[in-house]
């Protein structure tokens, strides 16, 4: 018997089990991602009314119609990736702590973290992630340049960094139910902070602007999770400004500096967690 | 009379008791509310300093960066007044479950016991968050006009009053169609969705181009937060303001109706499941 498990092995066997389970209610799961993809729908079309009457998001901030397709598509691949595999799993987990079952996640013979984040994967945001991808080529189509293949390369990565940083701070939340033992605002504190991340880092300026998109970058970095890789696509690679190096650069090591904080945040967690149980 | 009086008034003040006891972050949760409206100044502002930049005209259509500012905190109290979180979902379920009965064996009316719920829960609500919204209209003062004149206001007045009353009919005659169908949760998105964005929490529909708008217009949606917040900032006045509030009165009166019909039907047709 090996000392460690497969952790690709047991993640493969959480996405089968879940894609089951979606898959025995099957109507419940069209109806879900077809509102939620009616749900984006009705944004696009909010912002391409905003388009009617604007050539551009912010005076010369580069942000025209197709440019903020990319951008809104972006926000929807991060979110969908982030919805399908830990949103659910973040739900749960503040449940678990609030009803003592955490225990046994604890016992199993597996990182608590991993199997408390992934064990159950939401398959019907993928709806979201397909119309994202859609987007990402009709948008791009429409642009002077297409985005070339580093840039694509360099999209991925910057993707992945998003959705390590907005994971670490969602179960990061979840894991403060331990010391506050409840959840339900943890749903609309989720929202409200991200609500910051949706749109481009160039409208946030002035006298309260450049506070808010200071703190929201360097504090609680939810302003790079779409801004960095959305750029990617849009702007060709050679940096024009000392920013376009720099934002990437802090965006890696973010993503590091996040995930290593939730880690020990979630530790410090399970040391304060006092099981519920009769 | 009396005794009719007198169970309304226990009801009402059960309903209050009840809400009260959850005070406690009922206040900074209010506040929360308002972060959405901080992207949206900034979204406008980069909007309106794009058009500034390539065009000189500064107006969409019809409303000046502060207006939509302004449009957007009135609406923020529109939807105070209209909106029935649960409403729908809660008489579907109690459908569903069976819970439905106690109105049936009681000698209360149901929907006279939820309204008057409701009216308990937004009494308190406004107890409550009377705070923050002073709060924040007070460090928003400079994107309004100012005082609008005495018709407009009563205008306005008028026209929140029956946007709750709408709010409510119109949310419970949907929950009714759960006699007719047991799971009615997908038609209550479809709902909400409309909602949001023909409402025009949204945005102002006079954005709407052409036939869009004039569709939208036609829509009872459009007084639960559009039209009062429009009548406050004077983008309708006069006839159109009478005309306004009248249709409002005439889709509040066809809930009022459809909600009591729904509910006729409904029952004879319920058959009582659960315990």
């Amino acid at each position: 018997m090996p000392d460690r498990p497969s952790y690709l092995k047991v993640f493969l066997i959480f996405a089968r089990n879940s894609l089951v389970r979606d898959m025995t209610f099957r109507a419940n799961f069209i109806i879900d991602t077809i509102s939620s993809i009616a749900w984006m729908a009705m944004n696009l079309a909010f912002y391409a009314l905003v388009f009617q009457y604007t050539p551009m998001l912010g005076a010369d901030s580069g942000w025209g119609k197709y440019e903020f397709f990319l951008f809104l598509a972006t926000t929807l691949v991060v979110n969908s990736i982030v919805q399908a595999l830990f949103m659910t799993n973040a739900d749960e987990f503040s449940e678990l702590i609030r009803t003592g079952s955490l225990d046994f996640a604890l016992l199993k013979p597996i990182d608590t973290q991993f199997l408390v984040s992934l064990q159950r994967i939401e398959w019907s945001s993928a709806g979201n992630l397909v119309f994202g991808l859609v987007l990402i080529v009709y948008a791009s189509g429409k642009l002077d340049q297409a985005p070339g293949l580093a840039q694509i390369g360099l999209y991925l990565v910057y993707v992945a960094c998003g959705v390590t940083i907005l994971y670490s701070l969602m179960i990061a939340l979840a894991a403060s139910s331990v010391w506050l033992g409840r959840n339900q605002t943890l749903y609309d504190f989720w929202f409200y902070i991200t609500n910051f991340s949706r749109y481009p880092r160039e409208i946030y300026r002035g006298k309260y602007g450049d506070p808010l998109r200071w703190f929201f970058t360097f504090i609680i970095p939810v302003l790079v999770v779409i801004n960095v890789p959305a750029r990617f696509l849009v702007r060709s690679l050679r940096p024009q400004t000392a920013d376009d190096w720099l934002l990437p650069a802090f965006t890696l090591a973010a993503a590091v500096v996040s995930l290593a904080a939730s880690r020990w945040v979630f530790n410090r967690a399970l040391g304060s967690y006092r099981s519920a149980s009769s | 009379m009396l005794s009719r009086l007198a169970t309304w008034w226990t009801i009402l003040r059960i309903s209050l008791e009840e809400r009260l006891v959850y005070r406690g972050d009922f206040a900074l949760g209010t506040l929360m509310r308002f972060l959405p409206i901080v992207t949206q100044i900034f979204l406008w502002g980069a909007v309106f300093s794009a058009i500034g930049a390539t065009a000189g005209g500064s107006r969409v259509a019809g409303y000046s960066y502060r207006d939509f500012i302004a449009y957007y905190l009135l609406t923020m109290i529109a939807r105070a007044f209209s909106s029935m979180p649960g409403l729908a979902t809660g008489i579907a379920r109690d459908i569903r479950d069976g819970t439905v009965k106690k109105y049936l064996i009681q000698p209360i009316d149901m929907l006279g016991f939820l309204l008057l719920y409701r009216i308990a829960h937004k009494l308190v609500y406004y107890l409550v968050a009377a705070a923050p919204f002073a709060l924040v209209f007070y460090l928003c003062r400079g994107f309004f006009p100012g005082w609008p004149g005495a018709i407009t206001l009563l205008g306005f007045l008028a026209s929140l009053g029956m946007s709750f009353l709408l709010g409510f009919f119109l949310e419970a005659t949907l929950g009714m169609i759960g006699f007719w169908f047991l799971e009615v949760s997908s038609l209550l998105f479809v709902y909400m969705l409309f909602n949001f964005f023909f409402s025009g929490h949204m945005f102002p529909i006079d954005m709407l181009p052409g036939i869009w708008g004039d569709l939208v217009r036609l829509l009872p949606l459009q007084y639960l937060a559009y039209f009062p917040s429009a009548v406050f900032l004077g983008k309708i006045t006069g006839a159109d303001l009478a005309w306004g509030l009248a249709v409002q009165l005439a889709w509040l009166v066809f809930f009022m109706a459809a909600s009591r019909v729904a509910f006729h039907f409904g029952v004879r047709r319920y058959s009582g499941f659960g315990g």
